[in-house]
């Protein structure tokens, strides 16, 4: 007798991301021109995440990132990173307003219990683009110097 | 997609031969065993005969074992039990101290959180970098007004074989009762009580090949526990509820199978379990073995693999049709990585990537080499992408 049901934890888009995981970097040695980095998370927590973003005419054009971390870190973060880098790119503003739930509600769902410890892109983004903002002197970009929040 | 099953201690199927043996008891030998009628007495013969084989096995009288609905129930009853004893006998008045260790499954660990909230005092003995209780350590902290003594058989994530019968000996020389959660490895380890010198030891069927859903608890004649489930007169008053014949009949079957065939099993799976350990070490770098290199169940293996956060392993080995377990924070309920594998020491991000691989009957070679082979590309995908792995 066949049994039905659900054998995946997380929902089918969720899956796609973690098995192939969008602007990945695999190599860090690939990663060039740059202009902001972030990482965010610690081994306590069991998730850390680095990501690099590249910004023409306050768009970002192209975001890379990677990460020690659970199913869904790697699939939020992909998410985010697909967010922020299709139609041309979205502008700074724009891209630092997105949330955990505008990822998770992308990914049709995660499980409550991963939500706060495993979305992590959206802070690891707003880093980066503080460290654009500063390297660069950017006073006109209006943010919150990003904090750790205890994941 | 051919499924190799490496979760065997999370449970393992029903063995065909004790299904069959247990199939009769659903629909045909259908009756009450309380009842007094030829229905109900042809399935109360059954349970006893199975109490039979099992008190056989673990060489005790039939009056010493009582069917439960769990693993987790026996454990929560041996415990309880014995708390309950001295609560009625102080009218309410929570006085004593128990000792357990800190590798523990959470239903010791949380049976005795719970009786600390009544006002008992619990010691958590700690263990070495292998999951070995220190002996030492327990015999400091016994008490004049110590109870009880739970120490488990063989730990579910690691697989460490504890040295009960140095633990018992510690025990009966001050008159305190112990128990031991036998859990895992009961298919595989010594089960004669009055060898190992166990006053309580439980045991469950849904990792012996019987049924989820049974348990025993083995309890010594002359001990006094109180029970927790009260409603009726079965299993000498220690557990009411109509019994469940099917699983009873079930467990009895397994344990009488796994006595028979668990000296040639244990040699199978060890030869297997080293094969696996061995082939690891040597084709993955920078890996780490838990548990103890030789005091180990014969079907654990169990590594953390540097720069992998365990999860993520677990269900790109799931995607190949393999499935494994891991004590990594993201799998459980709780944001905290395995409590056995911190209290043996280990670094958060080596936890977080723990692995377990458990086999059992039906593991092959074969089985092993293929998952060595996509757990070496898995490893090496996961790697690529870690910020805490560098070449």
């Amino acid at each position: 007798m066949q049994v039905e049901g659900e054998s995946w934890f997380y929902s089918d888009i969720v899956k796609k991301h973690f098995l192939d995981p969008q602007n990945i970097v695999k190599d860090k040695k690939t990663i060039k021109d740059f202009d902001g980095y972030g990482q965010v998370g610690n081994m306590k927590c069991g998730d850390i995440m680095e990501m690099w973003i590249k910004i023409k005419e306050d768009k970002i054009i192209d975001c890379k990132w990677r990460t020690f971390g659970c199913a869904s870190a790697i699939a939020s973060t992909s998410m985010l990173s697909v967010m922020v880098t299709e139609k041309g790119g979205m502008k700074i503003d724009k891209a630092l307003k997105i949330t955990a739930q505008d990822i998770t509600k992308r990914l049709k769902g995660l499980p409550s219990i991963k939500i706060h410890c495993s979305v992590m892109g959206d802070q690891a983004l707003k880093y980066a683009v503080w460290d654009y903002k500063t390297k660069n002197k950017r006073d006109d970009i209006i943010m919150d110097q990003p904090k750790e929040t205890d994941h | 997609m051919k499924t190799i099953y490496l979760d065997n201690s999370a449970t393992t199927p029903v063995r065909k031969e004790v299904l069959s043996e247990a199939l009769p008891y659903f629909s045909e030998v259908y009756g009450n065993p309380s009842s007094f009628h030829s229905t109900g007495l042809v399935a109360k013969q059954a349970i006893n005969k199975s109490r039979k084989i099992i008190s056989k096995i673990l060489n005790c009288n039939e009056n010493e074992i009582i069917f439960t609905g769990s693993g987790t129930e026996s454990i929560n009853l041996a415990i309880k039990g014995v708390a309950f004893v001295e609560l009625l006998k102080n009218k309410g008045v929570a006085k004593g101290h128990f000792i357990t260790q800190k590798t523990e499954h959470d239903a010791v660990l949380e049976s005795f959180e719970w009786i600390e909230k009544l006002g008992f005092d619990v010691s958590y003995i700690n263990v070495d970098k292998h999951g070995l209780v220190n002996l030492d350590e327990l015999k400091k902290a016994i008490r004049k007004d110590t109870l009880l003594v739970s120490i488990m058989y063989a730990n579910n994530e690691v697989g460490t074989i504890q040295p009960l019968k140095e633990i018992s000996k510690i025990c009966h020389a001050q008159n305190i009762l112990f128990h031991t959660d036998a859990c895992q490895g009961a298919e595989y380890l010594e089960l004669n009580v009055k060898k190992l010198g166990i006053d309580m030891m439980t045991i469950n069927g849904s990792k012996i090949y019987a049924f989820k859903g049974s348990g025993l608890l083995y309890l010594k004649n002359g001990i006094k526990i109180e029970p927790l489930i009260h409603g009726g007169g079965h299993e000498n008053k220690m557990r009411a509820g109509t019994e469940n014949t099917p699983a009873i009949i079930a467990m009895a079957k397994a344990l009488e199978i796994a006595q028979k065939e668990n000296k040639k099993e244990s040699v199978r799976l060890t030869k297997l379990r080293d094969y696996m350990i061995n082939k690891i070490q040597k084709e993955i770098s920078k890996t780490k073995l838990n548990g103890h290199p030789t005091k180990r169940l014969p079907n654990n293996v169990n590594f953390s693999f540097y720069g992998i956060e365990g999860e993520s392993l677990l269900l790109m080995l799931n995607e190949k049709g393999i499935r494994v377990s891991t004590g990594s924070a993201c799998s459980s309920q709780s944001l905290d990585p395995s409590h056995v594998l911190m209290a043996m020491g280990l670094e958060h991000g080596l936890a977080h990537s723990s692995t377990r691989f458990s086999f059992g009957k039906y593991t092959t070679k074969k089985d092993i080499d293929f998952t060595i082979k996509e757990l070496k590309q898995v490893v090496k995908k996961l790697r690529a992408i870690s910020p805490v792995w560098e070449e």
